[in-house]
């Protein structure tokens, strides 16, 4: 169905990167296409997270462009990025921490809201039909992620696993065209990290999301992506399916150090 | 006891208008990180603003009624309020995004100084009053129930009445509406909220709109009961105690530490007093938010301080 692999959605094109004097990101190009899972992988420091935040527009990169759906972004910034359907998760989970659960994950609808702020302070008709409708969009991905359970908790009691859980919700509801994922599986025990694999894949496969991924496990990449960028010390030495990339002498050496 | 029920009544009644003033550094606190140090010239501004617009607005149209006169000044002053938030959101906050607290606690404190010179500039430093129609004379209830009666002062009441609506409806605003949502996101995380598509700059001139709302309703009430006058600014510093006790992140806390410091002040100003000398209900809030400060530093209702490490 719509796990079809299409054209182009993303395109990045030689992006540099520098705090100061410290080069984060040199030259680098890679593109992502429709309905594709594409992992970023790397060792510590590499420059994934860099990255992605390029692309998020957290960072502006000093040379390079982004091309999103055939429209250059010179300067992107959060933002706009959530506005033309990126959304995406923290390694360090950025959950609003007082919310309850259902709460973070309303927030996520958003931009989707169209009745305007007198409405809703009246909770006039249409502003409540509307809140309406949103919660049963929200109930739909608390079902898909099996959190029903602690939908009323605070976020900040809950464990860690499942904060990660919520978080994949909160970017979910956006409904996007492209889910960025930082570090999804990090910190995670084996079950966690399965149930984890289980949603990124389901949820590429029912609503044909396209996926950026970021991880710093090099084995459960492998098994899930469809295609591979690999960054060290801020450039790019492998690019391509995953057993293409394993078998890169530059990314074996990079992963387990020179003399292999 | 009926003595006693008296000084409680107006110790409630006070702490309301504390509750209100509290509530507006509560709100900016929440949404922006930011310790809103201009709450008293905002309140003294708006006082102003509504002091002097009730006089000049009837002058300008020719109006001879008082009330249509009041409630146009009111929405004049109101739109001036929202002026100056979407003023302070264009020309300061907007420039120091994800800069230290004590960078935007030192700007806040300029647009202080620059609220209270420009109020006073536009609209004179003389003493005005505001004259709204509240009833000032006191009024006996429940005499069956207490001897001698309770005795009210009616202006007191009405005040505390404008305030629990008002906090009451922001409470419901908050908890409720999807706007109100966003703005508790942006309270919690202000990456996050960008990321999934809160616009910072309109979240940031909505809190300062409401908490203009709150500070010339607040600006108000105070001056038809004092009086227009510079030491209005200081109002503010009277609900610094009220948010160290309920916390600053916290709407119900601010509320209730208004309460409690109303009563608080009332009771040990009438027992106390007489004891260890008069003029308690100056400082006795404030020794009260120093035990707090020293036992229980997040406040009654605030979100305690855990930092993973």
């Amino acid at each position: 169905m719509s796990r079809e692999i299409g054209e182009v959605i993303l395109d990045l094109k030689n992006v540099s990167l520098a705090f100061g004097g410290v080069k984060a990101l040199t030259d680098i190009s890679f593109d992502v296409r429709e309905h594709e899972i594409r992992a970023i992988i790397g060792p510590n420091g590499a420059g994934k997270s860099s990255m992605l935040n390029v692309i998020n527009g957290v960072y502006r990169p000093q040379q390079g462009e982004i091309v999103l759906r055939g429209r250059r972004f010179a300067r992107m910034n959060p933002y706009k990025a959530a506005q033309a359907g990126i959304s995406r998760t923290f390694q360090n989970i950025a959950l609003f921490k007082g919310m309850s659960v259902i709460d973070n994950i309303m927030t996520g609808r958003n931009l989707k809201i169209r009745t305007n702020l007198l409405l809703q302070a009246l909770w006039w008709g249409p502003a409540r039909r509307e809140e309406l409708a949103h919660r049963a969009k929200v109930e739909e991905v608390i079902d898909f992620l099996e959190i029903q359970h602690i939908r009323k908790t605070p976020v900040g009691r809950l464990p860690y696993g499942l904060q990660k859980r919520v978080d994949l919700g909160r970017a979910l509801a956006m409904e996007p065209s492209i889910l960025l994922l930082d570090e999804p599986m990090a910190g995670m025990n084996v079950e966690e990290k399965q149930d984890m694999c289980r949603f990124i894949l389901d949820v590429n496969d029912q609503f044909g999301t396209t996926i950026v991924l970021i991880e710093h496990d090099m084995g459960v990449v492998m098994d899930i992506s469809d295609r591979v960028v690999v960054l060290d010390y801020g450039k790019k030495i492998g690019d391509g399916d995953p057993d293409a990339v394993r078998s890169n002498p530059e990314v074996v050496s990079a992963y387990l150090g020179a003399g292999h | 006891m009926g003595f006693f029920v008296e000084t409680l009544i107006g110790g409630l009644m006070a702490g309301m208008l504390y509750s209100l003033v509290a509530l507006g550094f509560v709100l900016i606190f929440k949404a922006s990180g930011v310790f809103n140090f201009a709450q008293g010239a905002m309140v003294l501004f708006a006082a102003l603003a509504m002091a002097r617009f009730a006089v000049w607005i009837p002058g300008w149209l020719g109006i001879d009624n008082a009330l249509l006169g009041n409630i146009l000044a009111f929405l004049a002053a109101g739109g001036l309020m929202f002026a100056v938030a979407w003023l302070i959101e264009r020309l300061v906050l907007r420039h120091l995004v994800n800069q230290e607290g004590a960078t935007l606690l030192m700007a806040t404190l300029g647009i202080a100084y620059i609220l209270e010179g420009l109020g006073t500039s536009i609209f004179g430093s003389d003493i005005y009053k505001i004259d709204i129609g509240m009833p000032k004379d006191p009024v006996m209830i429940l005499e069956g129930t207490f001897e001698g009666g309770l005795l009210i002062n009616k202006e007191d009441f009405v005040a505390a009445l404008i305030a629990a609506v008002l906090v009451g409806l922001l409470t419901l605003f908050f908890q409720k509406t999807s706007t109100g949502r966003a703005l508790r996101a942006v309270a919690d995380d202000h990456q996050a909220a960008q990321s999934i598509g809160i616009p910072l700059n309109r979240i940031w001139v909505i809190v300062w709109c409401v908490a203009g709302v709150v500070a010339l309703v607040a600006g108000v009430i105070w001056g038809s009961k004092l009086g227009v006058q510079f030491s209005l600014a200081t109002v503010a510093l009277r609900a610094l105690p009220v948010v160290i006790l309920g916390g600053l992140t916290s709407v119900p806390g601010a509320i209730l530490g208004g309460l409690i410091i109303g009563v608080g002040e009332k009771l040990s100003e009438v027992y106390l007093g007489p004891h260890i000398g008069g003029g308690i209900e100056i400082w006795f809030s404030y020794q009260l938010a120093l035990v707090f400060l020293l036992f229980r530093p997040q406040g009654l209702f605030g979100e305690k301080i855990i930092d993973r490490v």
